[in-house]
C-alpha cells in the first residue's frame, strides 16, 4: 500500500495490477488510489449468463475491488502437542491451562480482537458493536493480555507452518491454505480448526492513472483470469476458494496429490459452521484506531 | 620447531594424565548426563581418559596411529549406544581427546611461546587461543545449519529425525535443483550480477578520485564534505530507501518521456544509481585510510622526472594504493550485493535481485531454496578468499619475499 | 642569502613576490583538491541529500482540507488517518462520515425527484447553472480545488456558471460549481450529460427552505424555473435542512468542540505535531501535555535502541579485540587464512544469517535440543532466546562483529611488537605491558569500531524485525511500520529525523574526539 500511494504521488504507476486483501482494497478506493471499476461491463459473466456482479455477490467489497478468491484465517495446532483431547474450539487459545505451550497470532489485530472478544464472552451478533468502543477494544486488548506471555507475533504468514513443524508453538493462526498445504502437501502433523474461521476475500485492484494502453492490457487479463473455469481452476493447487458461485461446482482435484479440494475450501458446509466474515467497512473505518491501540499495547 | 617437542616432555603423572582424565571426565559428565547419570559418567570418563593418556604416553605409536586409534575406540563405544548420533559423538570426542592428550603429552602447548614463559603464562597463551577459538566458531556457527538444512528433503527450516540420524531418506538435492533451474531464482541472480558490479564501478571510480582530493593538505571545508560523503552510511537505511524512491520516481518518469528510453533500463539505472550511493562511503573510507600513510614526495618526485598528473596517478599513486582501492570496492560490492531495503522502493519487478527473491522467500513461503543459495555464494567466496590468498602467496614466491 | 634580507618582500625565481606566489600555489592546489572532489560530492548531494532531506520535510507540513469537498477528493480518510495520531476515534469518525454524507444528500435526491422527476437528470442542472457572469465563484472554487488535489486547471471547462442563479440559489451554486469542476478536471466528463452528486441537492434544499429564495424562485423565469417551482410547492414535505443533526446523527463527536480545535490546531500549514508525536507528547487546543500512558511508546523505544546498540557495540567490543589482535600478531599466512573466517559471514546475506540464528536460537532450535540433550535445562524448561532483546542482541553482535574486527585489525597492524618487548624488558608484566603501553594505542581502533557498529546497529531493521519479537524491536521498526502499513509518512519522517539528529551528533563527537579519518576498514 505504500508504494502504491508513493506511486500516486509520484506520479510514476508502475504496476498495472495489484494483489490486495479486501480491506486494503476498501481504504485504497476510499483514498483514490484504486480504479473504480464497472464489474459487470469489464468482467466477463458466468456460464449461464448471470452477471459478473450477481456472481460475485457479497465478494465484491469495494466499488475498485475485483473478487478473486475466499480464503480464510484459521488456528492450526500441533497434533502430538495437544494430548487426546484436541481442541475444537477458538477458545483453546487462551486456554493456557488445557493447552499449555506458545501461539503464533498475527501482528495485526484483525481476528485476533474478535476471538479475544468471542471467548470473553461477547455474543457474536454484537462483537463489531462493542468493538466499535474504546471500552470494547480495551477490553479485547485485556483479554489478549492473559496470554500475551506465551505469544509469538508473525507478521508474514509462513511463520506460524514453520513454526508449528518446528514444535515452536503449540498452536497459531495463519491462512487456512498454508495450513493445508503444511499438512496435506508436506505430511506434518498438524491438524485445524474450523470454529471461528475469518472468512476474507483477496482479490485484484488496478491503481487509478493508468495509461490506455495498459489499462486495456490489464483489462484483458483480468477478464480471463477471473472467469468461472479460470477462479475454478486456481483451486486445484491450494485450498482457497473461488470467489464465483458459479465456479464452486468446478473445482476439481488437487493437481499433485489427487485429492478432492472441495471439502478443503473454507466455504465447504461442513466447515463453515461457524464463520466470521470480516466486516471490512468497520475494519477500513477503525482500523487505524485499533492498530495504534494494538501496537503500542505490543510494545509494552 | 621439530626440536622443542622432542626436547621437552612434561611429567606424565603429575601433568598428563591428571589434565587428559580432566577432559575425558568433563566428556564423561556429559554423556552420562544424557542418560540421567553424570556421576557415573564422570568416573568412567576419568578412568578411561587416564588409560588412553597411559597408553598415548608409553606405547610406541606415533601421531596418526594414536589417534586414529583412539578415534576408533570411541566411534565404537558410540556405536554401542545404536544410533548414528552415538557415533559421530563418539568420533568427535574421540578426536578432540587424542589431540588434547598428544598436544600436553608432546609438549605441544609450548610450541609457540617462548622458551622463557612461565607455566601461568603459557596457561594463559593457550588459554587466549582457546577464547579466540570460541570467537571464531561463534563467527562461523551459524553458516553450518544453514548448509546442513540446504540439504533438508522437506520445505521447511527444521531438522527432521531423518536428517539427525543420518538417513538418506532425510536429504535431497531438490533445493539446489530449485534453485539452479527455475527462473524464479536465476533471473534475480543474473540482475544482481548486473547490478553489484556496475554500482561497484561507479562507487569506486568517483570516491578513488574524491579520496584522492580529500587527502590533499588543504581542502577548503574538509570536515563538511567528508560528513556529506559518509552520509549514505549512517543514515538508517529505511529513510534512505523512501527519500531516494521519492526522488528517482519523478526522474524515472522525466527520463523515461524525454529520452526515450526503455522503462527496464531506467529502472536498472535507478537501482544501480542508488546502490552506488551506499557504497561510496567504504570506498571513501577504505581510500583515504591507505592514502594517510601514502608519501607525497612520490607523487612529486613523479611531476620533477616529467611525468604528467595522469601517468603519476596511473603509474605511482594507483599501485600504492591498490589495496584500499580493492577493500573498498569489495565493500562496496557486497553493499550492492546484500542489499535489500532500498532495491525493494527503488526497484520494480524487472530489477529483482537475488535478496530481494531471498527476502519474499523468507516471508512468502519459507523455503530452504534460500539456504541453496546462501550455500553456493558461501562456497564460491571461500573459493575466491582462497584464490586471492594463493595468489599473494604466489606473487610473494616470485618476488623472492620471504613469507610473511 | 643575505641580500634578501636587506631590501623589499621575498621574491621566488620569476620575480613575483613569494607571498603572492605561495597564495596562488595554494589557490591552485586547493582548486585541484576540490576538483577531484566534485564528481563524488555532487554525485552523492543529488542522489541522497536532497532525496533525504525531502523525505524529512514531510515531517512539517500537513494538508489543509475543506471536509466537504475532501470526501469527494477523497482526502479525507487520509487526514482522518493522519489526526488519529493526535486523538484516537478521529480516523473512523472521518471514514465513516464520509461514507454517510452521501446518504444525506440522496435524501434530498429522492425529495427532488418526486416533486418532479426531471431535477434529479443532468440538464435540468446544466440549464439551470449555465450562463454568465458567475465567473469570480467558479474561479474561487476552481482554487479551491486546484490546491486540494494538485491537479492543473485546464482552461477548457466546458462549462461557465450564471450569475443569476448564484446570486438566486447561492448554496446549490456552490456546490453545483464543485461538482461540475470536478468532473470536468477530475473525471474528464461531459458536466451537461451528467447528474450531480448527492451534496448538490442538499445544498439546493438549504437554499430552498429560506422564505426569501421561495419567493425568488417564484418570480424566477429562467431555465429549469418550472421545476424549481414545482419543489417550493411541495416544500412542506422536503427533509429538515438542520445539517448539525446529520452530523450529530452521523456521530456526535461532530459536534462536540474537540473535534473541531482539534482540525483548528492542524490546519496550518505546518505542525509540529508529528515531532511531538515521536517524542510521545500532543498538541491539544490548550497547548502541549503528555500522551496518556497507554499511547506513549516512542520515547521508551528510543531508549531501547539506543541502550540495546551500546549492549551491542560492547559485546562487539569484547569479542572483536581478542580475534583482531591474534589476527594482527600472527605470521601473514596464518593470519590470512583466519580472516577468511572473519569475512565469510560477512560475505553471507544478512537474512540467511538472521534466520540461522533463527534455527539456532528458538526454543526447539540446535542450541536448546543440544542443551537438552546433554541434560543442562529440562525440556519443559527450555531457554527462551529468540523473540526478546537477547536474540536480538546475539544475532546483531554476530552480524556487525566484522564491523568491529576489521578497522580494529587495520590499526593494531600499525602498532610495532616491539614497544611490548620493550615494556616487559624494561620489567613491566604483561598485563602493565598491554594496558599502559599496547591498549591506549590501539583505542582509536575501539573508537572507529565503535561508532561503525553503533551507527549500523541503531538504523537496524529486518534483523530485529524476525529474531526481535515484542520487546526487541528497534524504532527503526516502527519508521518502517509507518511508512509500509500505517502509512503515516510524516510521523515516520519526524521519528527519523529524530534518529538522523543523534547519529549525526555522535558522528560529530566522534570526529571531534578521534577523527573520522582514523576510521579503516580492513586493509
Amino acid at each position: 500500500m505504500a508504494k502504491l500511494r508513493a506511486m500516486n504521488e509520484a506520479g510514476n504507476i508502475t504496476w498495472d495490477l495489484v494483489d490486495v486483501e479486501g480491506a486494503d482494497s476498501i481504504r485504497l478506493c476510499d483514498e483514490g488510489l484504486a480504479m473504480e471499476i464497472d464489474h459487470d461491463s469489464m468482467l466477463a459473466a458466468a456460464p449461464d449468463g448471470t452477471s459478473a456482479s450477481d456472481d460475485f455477490g457479497d465478494s465484491i467489497v469495494s466499488d475498485c475491488f475485483i473478487p478473486q478468491i475466499v480464503f480464510s484465517t484459521t488456528v492450526g495446532y500441533r497434533l502430538d502437542m495437544v494430548g487426546d483431547t484436541p481442541p475444537t474450539s477458538i477458545c483453546s487459545l487462551f486456554d493456557l491451562d488445557a493447552y499449555p505451550g506458545k501461539r503464533a497470532l498475527n501482528k495485526r489485530p484483525l481476528a485476533n480482537v474478535e476471538w479475544a472478544l468471542l471467548c470473553d464472552g461477547v455474543p457474536k451478533d454484537e462483537i463489531y458493536d462493542v468493538l466499535a468502543t474504546s471500552e470494547g477494544q480495551d477490553r479485547a486488548l485485556a483479554k489478549l493480555d492473559t496470554i500475551k506471555d506465551s505469544v509469538i507475533w508473525w507478521s508474514a504468514a509462513a511463520e506460524t507452518p514453520q513454526l508449528l513443524a518446528d514444535g515452536e508453538i503449540v498452536m497459531g493462526s495463519t491462512y487456512n491454505g498454508r495450513l493445508f498445504s503444511a499438512i496435506a502437501e508436506q505430511n506434518q502433523p498438524i491438524g485445524m480448526l474450523w470454529d471461528a474461521q475469518m472468512l476474507d476475500f483477496d482479490g485484484w485492484i488496478v491503481p487509478a492513472g493508468l495509461p490506455e494502453d495498459r489499462l486495456a492490457r490489464v483489462m484483458d487479463f483480468l477478464n480471463f483470469a477471473t472467469d468461472t473455469q479460470r477462479l475454478a481452476d486456481q483451486a486445484a493447487y491450494i485450498s482457497y476458494g473461488p470467489a464465483r458461485a458459479s465456479s464452486a461446482p468446478l473445482v476439481g482435484n488437487h493437481a499433485e496429490l489427487g485429492i478432492p479440494m472441495a471439502p478443503h475450501m473454507p466455504t465447504d458446509p461442513a466447515n463453515a459452521q461457524n464463520v466470521f466474515v470480516t466486516q471490512y467497512e468497520f475494519w477500513a473505518d477503525y482500523r487505524d484506531d485499533i492498530d495504534a491501540k494494538f501496537q503500542a499495547w505490543l510494545a509494552k | 620447531m621439530a626440536s622443542t617437542t622432542q626436547e621437552f616432555r612434561p611429567p606424565f603423572a603429575t601433568f598428563t594424565a591428571p589434565l587428559s582424565a580432566l577432559l575425558a571426565a568433563l566428556f564423561g559428565f556429559v554423556v552420562g548426563n544424557a542418560y540421567g547419570e553424570p556421576w557415573i559418567g564422570f568416573v568412567m570418563g576419568g578412568v578411561l581418559g587416564a588409560i588412553i593418556a597411559f597408553a598415548i604416553d608409553k606405547l610406541p605409536f606415533g601421531r596418526t596411529q594414536s589417534r586414529l586409534g583412539t578415534i576408533v575406540i570411541l566411534g565404537l563405544a558410540g556405536l554401542m549406544t545404536g544410533s548414528a548420533g552415538g557415533v559421530v559423538s563418539g568420533v568427535l570426542i574421540g578426536a578432540v581427546l587424542s589431540w588434547f592428550i598428544y598436544w600436553l603429552d608432546r609438549g605441544e602447548y609450548r610450541k609457540n611461546v617462548p622458551l622463557y614463559y612461565t607455566a601461568g603464562q603459557t596457561l594463559w597463551h593457550n588459554a587466549f587461543m582457546l577464547i579466540c577459538g570460541l570467537i571464531f566458531f561463534f563467527l562461523i556457527a551459524p553458516l553450518l545449519p544453514v548448509m546442513w538444512l540446504s540439504f533438508n528433503a522437506q520445505d521447511f527450516f527444521t531438522f527432521t529425525p531423518e536428517m539427525l540420524n543420518f538417513e538418506a531418506a532425510g536429504y535431497s538435492l531438490k533445493h539446489y535443483r530449485n534453485f539452479l533451474t527455475t527462473e524464479e531464482w536465476m533471473i534475480p541472480l543474473k540482475n544482481s550480477l548486473i547490478i553489484a558490479p556496475i554500482a561497484t564501478v561507479i562507487s569506486v571510480s568517483l570516491g578513488t578520485l574524491a579520496a584522492i582530493g580529500l587527502s590533499q593538505s588543504h581542502v577548503p571545508a574538509r570536515r563538511a564534505i567528508m560528513a556529506i560523503l559518509i552520509s549514505p552510511m549512517i543514515v538508517p537505511l529505511i529513510i534512505s530507501a523512501t527519500g531516494m524512491f521519492f526522488f528517482y520516481a519523478p526522474l524515472g518518469n522525466w527520463i523515461e518521456l524525454n529520452l526515450g528510453l526503455s522503462q527496464t533500463f531506467v529502472g536498472y539505472v535507478k537501482v544501480i544509481l542508488a546502490h552506488a550511493v551506499l557504497g561510496v562511503p567504504f570506498v571513501i573510507i577504505t581510500v583515504t585510510a591507505t592514502l594517510v600513510g601514502f608519501d607525497n614526495s612520490l607523487t612529486r618526485a613523479a611531476a620533477n622526472m616529467g611525468a604528467n598528473p595522469v601517468t603519476t596517478f596511473f603509474r605511482v599513486q594507483m599501485p600504492l594504493i591498490l589495496p584500499g582501492v580493492i577493500s573498498g570496492g569489495l565493500f562496496a560490492f557486497i553493499t550492492s550485493f546484500d542489499e535489500v531495503v532500498v532495491v525493494l522502493f527503488v526497484g520494480s519487478a524487472r530489477q529483482q535481485t537475488l535478496p530481494w527473491q531471498m527476502f519474499t522467500g523468507l516471508r512468502e513461503q519459507i523455503s530452504p531454496t534460500i539456504l541453496a543459495a546462501a550455500t553456493i555464494l558461501v562456497v564460491i567466496s571461500i573459493m575466491l578468499l582462497t584464490t586471492v590468498e594463493l595468489l599473494r602467496r604466489r606473487s610473494e614466491r616470485l618476488r623472492g619475499m620471504s613469507p610473511g | 642569502m643575505s641580500e634578501t634580507t636587506q631590501s623589499g618582500p621575498m621574491l621566488s625565481a620569476d620575480g613575483v613576490p613569494l607571498k603572492t606566489s605561495l597564495a596562488r600555489a595554494l589557490r591552485r592546489q586547493k582548486i585541484r583538491a576540490l576538483l577531484l572532489i566534485s564528481p563524488l560530492l555532487a554525485f552523492v548531494l543529488i542522489t541522497f541529500i536532497i532525496p533525504i532531506a525531502s523525505m524529512l520535510f514531510r515531517s512539517v507540513g500537513v494538508l489543509y482540507l475543506d471536509m466537504y469537498r475532501a470526501v469527494e477528493a477523497k482526502a479525507h480518510t487520509r487526514l482522518g488517518s493522519r489526526l488519529n495520531y493526535e486523538q484516537s476515534g478521529i480516523s473512523s469518525l472521518f471514514r465513516t462520515s464520509g461514507r454517510k454524507l452521501e446518504d444525506v444528500g440522496e435524501d434530498f435526491e429522492d425529495f427532488f425527484k418526486d416533486a418532479d422527476s426531471g431535477m434529479v437528470k443532468g440538464p435540468f442542472w446544466h440549464g439551470l447553472m449555465q450562463g454568465e457572469g458567475g465567473e469570480d465563484l467558479l474561479n474561487d472554487r476552481l482554487g479551491l480545488l486546484t490546491d486540494l488535489t494538485s491537479l492543473e486547471a485546464s482552461s477548457d471547462l466546458g462549462f461557465t456558471l450564471s450569475g443569476e442563479t448564484a446570486a438566486l440559489l447561492p448554496w446549490a451554486a456552490r456546490a453545483y460549481a464543485d461538482w461540475a469542476l470536478f468532473t470536468a478536471i477530475v473525471d474528464e466528463d461531459d458536466v451537461s450529460k451528467k447528474k450531480p452528486w448527492a451534496g448538490v441537492y442538499a445544498a439546493l434544499a438549504l437554499d430552498l427552505a429560506d422564505p426569501a429564495t421561495q419567493s425568488a424562485v417564484a418570480a424566477y423565469s429562467g431555465s429549469g424555473a418550472a421545476e424549481l417551482q414545482a419543489a417550493v410547492a411541495n416544500i412542506a414535505d422536503m427533509p429538515a435542512t438542520e445539517f448539525r443533526a446529520y452530523f450529530e446523527d452521523i456521530d456526535d463527536k461532530w459536534v462536540s468542540g474537540e473535534t473541531w480545535a482539534l482540525l483548528k490546531v492542524f490546519g496550518s500549514q505546518y505542525t509540529s505535531g508529528y515531532f511531538l508525536n515521536a517524542v510521545d507528547m500532543k498538541l491539544t487546543p490548550d497547548g502541549i501535555e503528555q500522551r496518556p500512558d497507554n499511547e506513549r511508546l516512542y520515547l521508551k523505544l528510543f531508549n531501547r535502541t539506543l541502550i540495546m546498540s551500546m549492549i551491542i557495540t560492547v559485546s562487539c567490543i569484547l569479542l572483536g579485540y581478542p580475534v583482531a589482535w591474534l589476527l594482527a600478531n600472527l605470521p601473514m599466512r596464518s593470519a590470512n587464512v583466519l580472516m577468511i573466517l572473519v569475512l565469510l559471514p560477512f560475505w553471507t546475506s544478512l537474512l540467511v544469517r538472521t534466520s540461522a540464528w533463527k534455527v539456532l536460537l528458538q526454543q526447539q532450535g540446535v542450541i536448546n535440543d543440544i542443551f537438552v540433550w546433554l541434560g543442562f535445562v529440562a525440556d519443559d524448561a527450555r531457554l527462551v532466546m529468540m523473540n526478546n532483546s537477547t536474540g536480538t542482541i546475539i544475532a546483531m553482535t554476530h552480524i556487525l562483529l566484522p564491523f568491529m574486527i576489521l578497522p580494529l585489525y587495520s590499526v593494531m597492524k600499525t602498532i610495532p611488537p616491539s614497544y611490548l618487548r620493550a615494556a616487559k624488558s624494561l620489567g613491566a608484566t604483561n598485563w602493565t605491558a598491554f594496558w599502559r603501553v599496547y591498549f591506549p594505542q590501539s583505542v582509536p581502533g575501539i573508537g572507529a569500531g565503535s561508532i561503525l557498529v553503533f551507527i549500523l546497529a541503531i538504523g537496524y531493521y529486518i534483523t530485529p524485525e524476525i529474531v526481535g519479537g515484542t520487546d526487541g524491536v528497534f524504532i527503526s521498526n516502527r519508521i518502517a511500520y509507518h511508512i509500509s502499513s500505517s502509512l503515516n509518512w510524516g510521523l515516520a519522517a519526524a521519528l527519523g529525523t529524530i534518529l538522523l539528529a543523534v547519529v549525526m551528533l555522535l558522528y560529530w563527537l566522534y570526529d571531534r574526539i578521534v577523527g573520522i579519518d582514523n576510521v579503516k576498514l580492513g586493509g
